[in-house]
């Protein structure tokens, strides 16, 4: 099958450019291993202050809201941190003591947000915190198998009876002047948590909780669908293989589904992600790049690859395919010509601070603007 | 120090990394709240399996094996394979009777076509549904597919000389729904290939692909159809023919579970077991023409089976269907149906089914189109069942398009 772009990664970086070239009517496949890093997406496109016009542009059409303030936003233990743009959900502060006092709201028996944490952290700003957990009858039966009473499941609940939820919270709200409530508003109906703070006399905000991120769960299905709408080919659940390359150019690619039904494309993008998505392997004795083979940026000393301190920066999470200034990766030193490089498999960022949406973004535009550039 | 790369787990579980993506997108975790879900049924479970089969639960049955975790994994774990295999090791309890029948479509196709007409009148009285859920505990709401007087092999060997006289050949495993309940989709698949030029011929006695059994509990009658199979297809393949099928889910079953499930080595016909759909795609690739009717116009909703998300070879059903003037195309969000085969016709899978398939059914009635197309015969009769719309193969619509 012949495609005018190949891309290889469904998450945030693969759809983007997947997308923009759609939109300027080129024809693109997108083969996806499994799913991506947006389904532990915090919301916020970290280092990303204001979203470029094209990026406003392709968020309107997919129905994705987001806004950005000079400002603080709260995280799921409970510090507060600078900032960036983010998905609507995401509520922005202009100092963390935003209130006097809180109302912090959790599920019995969900075990994935973490109220006291959010509670000793605003504290320590001076907010009185409180917790309060809500039992509803609508979500005892998630409770009979504890280990999958997660925030999709929940979510899937509260496109339903979040009025519910809503008239529970009037009940037990006092003085405070904010409820703190998980990310679980607003899986298929995005205009849930907007009602939602609407009908509450007090500032509502939603806190991250642990993965599958709701918000970023959404984000893809949107993203997806707009991908698909526009008539681009998402290859869900298939992994590239190998690729064919003859003097620094790939002529197509080999999936594990389509065995010798090869993709063709004139350009190819790859969006593989770090080593979760297995864009890069680690072994006892190197890093690699498993589709190609490409130049990959990191230390031959395994013992140089970690720092001792967990929280300190991870010199591992440096490395990435080594890219001309045009993302073209390099391989054995020369680059693919007809190649990009875009989003996490680059290296450089930093998961723990998010940095890895504002990456993705910002390469893929790169790599679409140089393809386009090329007639 | 290679022991990682020595270190490969059965069914890949220990490259899970407890995401829980996979619980987010299993159908029957948001209907069916006896289920564990996949990552307890799965991975996680088969640690605690490991050490003790004790830990087995019977709840694994509520597993529809519809693989939309195993498509979802960024690990590439293969959770519903690991759920299946635990069901063929620790499940020693005989399937049931109504088991027995659900699993066994051959034998009932059988039984039941030289009467098609009255077991057909029979099977949608309301009297028969309700004895059948007294009895059996097959769900009283299901319309039961309806058998076909006269088979598909039959038809075939009528008209095996002319299909002789195709410059090209190839071999179609047609499977239990074509032979017995709708031999049409085998009639136009054969005018689709003898348009392309391509003479059809039967495999040398095929049986059930036995997915069925497999989910019933019926592990080594699926072995042995499994294995007569292959010895079908070896044959098939050593003489030169290609192999073709319209059934998304026997495609699977054959390439994928055989090894995985049921221990059978497929390796020397994998490769030459195609869809129809793909084969014909790759057919008008390397140039071949089909001619369409200037008067044709559809407006198709395009449904991709489980399965067929498995496979990944839904893109050739989509690129075939757009490839035709006249169709207007809508491609469906990726959602269950919710019957996964026999699973939907029990009573106490009834309302989970229905549930599970909700989303779908809403965005059809939404798009309203003149016909839903569909690789899969069970999602056929759930769709047409559930939603109201008729249901068409790919291959039927090309079929129905082509100008001859």
């Amino acid at each position: 099958m012949k495609f005018d772009t190949v891309i290889t990664g469904g998450g945030l970086a693969g759809l983007i450019a997947g997308i923009s070239l759609q939109k300027e009517g080129r024809s693109t496949a997108i083969v996806s291993s499994g799913q991506n890093a947006l389904h532990f997406f915090s919301g916020t496109f970290e280092s990303m202050k204001e979203a470029p016009a094209r990026l406003q542009e392709i968020f309107s059409e997919a129905g994705i809201r987001a806004n950005y303030a000079d400002g603080f936003r709260l995280m799921p233990m409970g510090t507060f941190r600078e900032s960036a743009l983010s998905l609507e959900d995401i509520s922005l502060f202009e100092k963390p003591a935003f209130v006097r006092k809180a109302l912090i709201v959790n599920f019995m028996g969900y075990h994935d947000f973490f109220s006291s944490f959010i509670a000793d952290g605003l504290q320590k700003e001076g907010i009185e915190a409180r917790v309060r957990f809500l039992r509803l009858p609508e979500m005892e039966h998630l409770r009979q198998s504890p280990s999958e009473m997660r925030s999709v499941q929940i979510a899937r609940i509260m496109d339903r009876i979040w009025e519910k939820v809503v008239q529970e919270i009037r009940l037990l709200l006092k003085d405070d002047d904010a409820v703190i409530l998980p990310q679980v508003f607003g899986l298929q109906d995005i205009s849930v948590p907007g009602r939602i703070r609407e009908a509450l006399p007090a500032k509502v905000v939603f806190v991250g909780t642990l993965p599958p991120s709701v918000p970023g769960l959404r984000t893809q299905m949107q993203l997806r669908r707009r991908y698909e709408t526009l008539g681009g080919t998402f290859l869900m659940g298939d992994e590239v293989k190998s690729a064919h390359i003859h003097e620094g150019v790939v002529h197509s690619v080999v999936t594990q589904n389509l065995g010798n039904h090869y993709l063709e494309a004139d350009s190819f993008i790859l969006a593989t992600g770090s080593f979760f998505s297995k864009g890069l392997i680690s072994t006892p004795e190197s890093v690699y790049e498993p589709v190609i083979g490409l130049d990959v940026k990191a230390s031959e000393d395994r013992n140089t690859w970690y720092n001792p301190d967990f929280a300190g920066n991870q010199p591992y999470m440096d490395f990435g395919l080594v890219t001309d200034e045009d993302l073209h990766p390099l391989k054995d030193g020369e680059p693919v010509r007809n190649m990009y490089a875009i989003g996490s498999v680059l290296g450089n960022t930093r998961p723990e601070l998010g940095t890895g949406a504002g990456a993705a973004i910002r390469s893929a535009f790169k790599a679409v603007d140089s393809i386009l550039s090329k007639a | 120090m290679k022991i990682q790369e020595k270190t490969v787990s059965p069914h890949n579980f220990e490259e899970c990394m407890k995401c829980t993506v996979c619980t987010a997108y299993c159908p029957v975790l948001q209907a069916n709240p006896l289920y564990p879900g996949p990552k307890q049924a799965g991975p996680d479970g088969e640690r605690l399996r490991l050490k003790d089969p004790y830990f087995f639960t019977n709840t694994l049955k509520y597993c529809m094996n519809c693989k939309r975790c195993e498509v979802s994994c960024p690990s590439g774990v293969h959770v519903a394979d690991l759920i299946q295999a635990a069901r063929i090791k620790y499940d020693k309890s005989a399937p049931k009777l109504r088991d027995r029948i659900l699993a066994s479509t051959d034998f009932m196709g059988t039984l039941a076509r030289p009467l098609a007409p009255i077991v057909n009148g029979v099977t949608s009285l309301g009297i028969t549904k309700t004895v059948l859920d007294a009895t059996l505990k097959i769900d009283h709401n299901r319309t039961f597919p309806k058998y076909s007087a006269h088979g598909f092999e039959g038809w075939l060997k009528r008209h095996s000389k002319e299909q002789a006289a195709f410059p090209e050949q190839v071999a179609y495993y047609h499977g239990c729904y074509v032979n017995y309940n709708f031999p049409q989709l085998g009639k136009d698949l054969v005018k689709v290939l003898n348009a392309l030029g391509v003479g059809v011929q039967l495999l040398d006695g095929e049986k059930c692909c036995g997915i069925a059994m497999i989910t019933n509990g019926m592990s080594e009658g699926a072995r042995k159809n499994a294995n007569h199979n292959i010895a079908v297809l070896e044959k098939a393949v050593e003489s030169g023919l290609g192999v073709i099928a319209t059934s998304s889910t026997c495609t699977l079953t054959i390439r994928e579970e055989y090894p995985e499930l049921l221990g059978v080595d497929n390796s020397k016909v994998k490769d030459s077991l195609l869809l129809a759909t793909r084969y014909i795609f790759e057919k008008i690739e390397k140039g071949a023409q089909l001619k369409f009717r200037p008067d044709f116009h559809m407006k198709v909703a395009y449904h991709t089976p489980c399965h067929m998300e498995k496979l990944g070879w839904g893109v050739f059903s989509e690129k075939l269907l757009r490839m035709i003037p006249g169709v207007e195309f809508t491609l469906l969000d990726s959602n269950c149906c919710g019957i996964a085969g026999t699973y939907g016709f029990k009573k106490e899978n009834y309302l989970v089914s229905q549930a599970i398939g909700a989303p779908l059914f809403e965005q059809i009635k939404t798009v309203n189109p003149d016909v839903v197309a569909c690789d899969c015969e069970t999602c056929k009769w759930q769709i047409e069942m559930s939603a109201g719309y008729k249901v068409m193969h790919p291959v039927s619509i090309l079929a129905q398009a082509l100008d001859i």
